[in-house]
C-alpha cells in the first residue's frame, strides 16, 4: 500500500507541475462545451427567432405574389429584407455574396396568374369528378405550369438548415395554393367570391402539432443544447486525456527512470494501477467542473442551464467512462514506441471514434454499414449512458445496458495492456 | 574472510542473441565475480559490456546459460533477487520534474523501504553526495554533475550488497567525479560489491582493483590490474587495453 501510495504522490507532483498539461485538461472541456453550446443555441435560436437572413425579391404584382410574402413573414424563420423587383438575379447573387443575406427568394412575374390557372384547373378536375361541370371548363390547360420560385443560397449554408428552409418555403406555397384552389371550387359552385371570414376559417385553422420529449421522469422539459453538448463534450475531453497519459507512459518508458523500476522489487503493476488512480480522479474532475460550469456558470453567459439529472447515475457513469478513457490511454502509452506516436494515434483515434460513436453524428442517423462499428466505439456508449440521464430524464437502472457495454470494452482494454506489459517485458 | 570468497556474480555458459539478429552478442561465456570486488568490466564500443549488465541485472532475459547474483539465479526470481543489487544506468533515470528528495522518497519506496528509513537514507546521502541544499528544488534544473550524484543516491538508497555502475561519471566535472568516486570507495569499504564500466580508464586504474576485458562478446583478460600489467608488460589500463584489443575502430 506504501508503494502505491509514494507512486500515485509521484504522480500527481509530475502531473501538477506539468501546468501546460493541465490547462490542457481542464480548459480544453470548458472550451468545448463552451462554444460549441453556444454554437447550437445560437442556430436554435435563429431558427426560433426570425434570425435567417433572406432577401426576398417580389417580380409579382398580383394577389399571390402578396399572399406567400405574408405567409413567409408569417412562417417566422426569417429575417426579411424585400429587394427592389426590378433588381437582375446577378445583382441579388452579388449581394449575397457580400453576407447581406444567406438567402434569397424570387417570386416570378406570372406567379398570381399561374397560381391562378393552376387552381382553375385543379378545381375543374375536381367537379368533373364529382360529375358537375364548371365555368372555367374550357381552360386552356396547356400552359398553366407554373414557373418555378428561384431560391438562391450561399454555399456555407448546410444541407440541413437549406432542406428545413425549404420545407417552411413549400408550407407556406402550398397556403397560397390551397386558397386559390378553395376560392376558385368556391366560385364555380356558388358563382360569387369567397366571403373573407370562411376563407379565414377553412385557411387558418391548421392542426397544431404539439411536441413533447419523451422523459423517463416524466418530465416535460425540452432538453436544451446544454443538455445535448454538455455530457457529449465532457466525453470528449475525459478520452482526450490520451495525450496527456499516454504521453506520460511513453515518457517513462522512454527515459532512463523506467529501467531503475525495472531493476526494482517492485511490479510495474503497481505504476499502472497508480496512473488509473490519478487520472481517474483527474477525469472525474473535469466533468464535475465542466457539469458545474453548466449548472452555475452557462445561464449568466446567456446559454441554457444545465439540469443535473439523478446524481447516483451521473457519478457512475462518470467513474466508468472516465476508467474506460484512462485505460485506453494507458493502452496507447503501453503500445506507442514515441511520444509522437502516442499523440497522433491516441487523438487521430479519439477522434475517430468519436465520429462513429455518434459525438459528431447523431447516433441514428449512422448509415447501416457503420452500427456494428459505432457499438466498439467506448464513447458511444458513455453518450448513450450520459444521453439516457441528460436527456431521458433515466435513474442509473435505466442506464445499465449502456454502462455493461461499456464496462466490458473497458475491460477488453486492460486485457490488451497486460498482454502488452507482459509480451515488452514490463511485469 | 569467509564473505570475501562468497561469488556477487557467478555467470556460467551464457549465450544471449537480441531478438531478429542472426549474430549472437555472447555465446558460452562465464566470469565470477567476488563479494567485496571493486570489479571493472571493461572493452571497446559494441564489445557487449552494457548487454552483460543489463544481462546481470535482470533487463534482458539471456537464453542459454545462467547468472547468480549471491547464490540466487536472476532468471527465476528476478523480483525478490533485485533487493541485492543496486543499479546506476548511464543515462539519468529518475524524474526531473521531481526533487531530489522526493525521487529518493518514490525510488525508496520501489526498493521496499518504510517511510522512516527513506527519510533516514535521504537525509545522509543528500549530505554526502552534497545535495543538501537542493534536496526540494527540481532536479531539471541542476548540473551535469549534480544529476549523476541524484543518479547515484538513488542506486545506494536501499543499502544493496551489490551495485552496478554503467558510466557513472560521463560528463561530469572534476568535483563531481571526486565525490562520486570517494563515495563508491567508502561503499565498497563498507562491503558492496561495485561492478563499474567506464571509458575513463584513469579513473578505473584508480577505483577497481579487479578487471575484466570484453571484446567481440568473449572475456579476453580477466585478473587484478597489477597482475594483468605484469602479464602483458604494460604500465597502465590505457595501454594493456589497447595491447589486447587492437587499435582499430569497432563501432565503424
Amino acid at each position: 500500500m506504501f508503494k502505491l501510495w509514494s507512486t500515485i504522490l509521484k504522480d500527481i507532483r509530475i502531473l501538477t507541475r506539468d501546468k501546460l498539461g493541465l490547462i490542457f485538461m481542464f480548459v480544453m472541456p470548458i472550451v468545448l462545451a463552451v462554444v460549441i453550446t453556444a454554437v447550437q443555441n445560437s442556430t436554435f435560436e435563429m431558427l426560433n427567432t426570425n434570425t435567417v437572413p433572406m432577401l426576398l425579391c417580389n417580380r409579382d404584382t398580383g394577389e399571390a405574389g402578396k399572399q406567400l410574402e405574408t405567409a413567409i413573414h408569417k412562417a417566422g424563420m426569417f429575417r426579411i429584407q424585400n429587394v427592389n423587383a426590378n433588381e437582375p438575379d446577378s445583382l441579388i447573387a452579388g449581394r449575397m455574396h457580400a453576407k447581406d443575406a444567406v438567402i434569397a427568394i424570387i417570386i416570378p412575374s406570372d406567379f398570381t396568374e399561374k397560381v391562378k390557372l393552376k387552381s382553375n384547373e385543379i378545381a375543374r378536375k375536381a367537379l368533373k369528378n364529382f360529375g358537375m361541370q364548371s365555368d372555367s371548363s374550357k381552360s386552356d390547360s396547356s400552359n398553366t405550369s407554373i414557373q418555378p420560385i428561384s431560391m438562391l443560397y450561399h454555399p456555407v449554408l448546410q444541407e440541413t438548415f437549406r432542406k428545413s428552409i425549404q420545407g417552411a418555403l413549400k408550407s407556406a406555397l402550398q397556403v397560397v395554393q390551397n386558397k386559390e384552389v378553395l376560392k376558385s371550387l368556391y366560385f364555380n359552385l356558388n358563382e360569387k367570391a369567397m366571403p373573407d371570414s370562411l376563407e379565414k376559417e377553412l385557411i387558418g385553422e391548421q392542426v397544431a402539432i404539439n411536441e413533447m420529449p419523451v422523459s423517463r421522469s416524466g418530465s416535460r422539459n425540452i432538453p436544451n443544447a446544454s443538455q445535448h453538448n454538455v455530457p457529449a463534450w465532457t466525453v470528449f475531453a475525459m478520452f482526450f486525456i490520451v495525450i496527456s497519459l499516454g504521453g506520460s507512459v511513453v515518457r517513462e518508458k522512454l527515459n532512463g527512470s523506467f529501467v531503475r523500476l525495472k531493476t526494482l522489487p517492485t511490479n510495474y503493476l503497481v505504476s499502472v494501477l497508480s496512473k488509473q488512480l490519478t487520472y481517474l480522479f483527474v477525469t472525474v474532475t473535469q466533468a464535475a467542473v465542466v457539469f458545474s460550469l453548466g449548472i452555475w456558470l452557462f445561464p449568466s453567459m446567456g446559454l441554457p442551464r444545465l439540469n443535473l439529472p439523478d446524481l447516483p447515475g451521473v457519478t457512475v457513469v462518470t467513474l466508468i467512462c472516465g476508467w474506460c478513457a484512462v485505460s485506453y490511454a494507458i493502452m496507447i502509452g503501453v503500445f506507442a514506441k514515441t511520444q509522437e506516436q502516442s499523440n497522433g494515434i491516441g487523438a487521430v483515434s479519439i477522434v475517430l471514434m468519436a465520429a462513429v460513436g455518434g459525438l459528431l453524428v447523431p447516433s441514428f442517423a449512422m448509415p447501416e454499414s457503420f452500427q456494428f462499428v459505432m457499438k466498439l466505439s467506448p464513447l458511444h456508449w458513455c453518450l448513450e449512458a450520459y444521453y439516457g440521464l441528460f436527456l431521458e430524464g433515466g435513474k442509473l437502472k435505466d442506464v445499465v445496458l449502456n454502462i455493461l457495454p461499456l464496462l466490458g470494452i473497458t475491460l477488453v482494454i486492460q486485457a490488451i495492456t497486460l498482454i502488452g506489459l507482459k509480451r515488452k517485458n514490463l511485469i | 574472510m569467509e564473505r570475501m570468497t562468497t561469488a556477487a556474480v557467478r555467470i556460467e555458459n551464457l549465450s544471449f542473441t537480441y531478438p531478429r539478429q542472426t549474430r549472437a552478442c555472447f555465446t558460452h561465456l562465464s566470469l565470477e565475480i567476488t563479494e567485496g570486488e571493486r570489479f571493472g568490466l571493461f572493452g571497446p564500443n559494441g564489445a557487449g559490456k552494457t548487454t552483460l549488465m543489463n544481462c546481470m541485472t535482470g533487463l534482458l532475459n539471456y537464453q542459454q546459460g545462467s547468472i547468480r547474483l549471491l547464490g540466487n539465479e536472476i532468471a527465476h526470481h528476478k523480483k525478490s533477487v533485485n533487493r541485492l543489487f543496486g543499479f546506476v544506468p548511464q543515462d539519468f533515470s529518475f524524474y526531473q520534474e521531481l526533487s531530489p528528495a522526493e525521487n529518493l522518497a518514490f525510488f525508496g519506496a520501489w526498493a521496499g523501504l518504510n517511510k522512516s528509513t527513506i527519510k533516514r537514507k535521504t537525509d545522509e546521502l543528500l549530505d554526502i553526495l552534497g545535495l543538501a541544499d537542493v534536496r526540494d528544488r527540481k532536479v531539471q534544473e541542476f548540473s551535469g554533475g549534480m544529476k549523476r550524484r541524484v543518479n547515484l543516491a538513488i542506486g545506494v538508497i536501499h543499502e544493496p550488497r551489490i551495485l552496478f555502475l554503467d558510466e557513472p561519471t560521463v560528463g561530469v566535472d572534476v568535483h563531481s567525479r571526486h565525490a562520486i568516486i570517494t563515495y563508491l570507495k567508502q561503499l565498497n569499504e563498507n562491503g558492496t560489491t561495485l561492478i563499474y564500466t567506464s571509458h575513463q580508464l584513469s579513473e578505473a586504474e584508480d577505483l577497481c582493483n579487479k578487471v575484466a576485458l570484453i571484446d567481440d562478446g568473449k572475456i579476453i583478460a580477466h585478473n587484478t590490474l597489477e597482475q594483468l600489467m605484469i602479464d602483458h608488460e604494460e604500465d597502465g589500463l590505457e595501454g594493456l587495453f589497447i595491447n589486447l584489443t587492437g587499435r582499430s575502430f569497432r563501432d565503424s
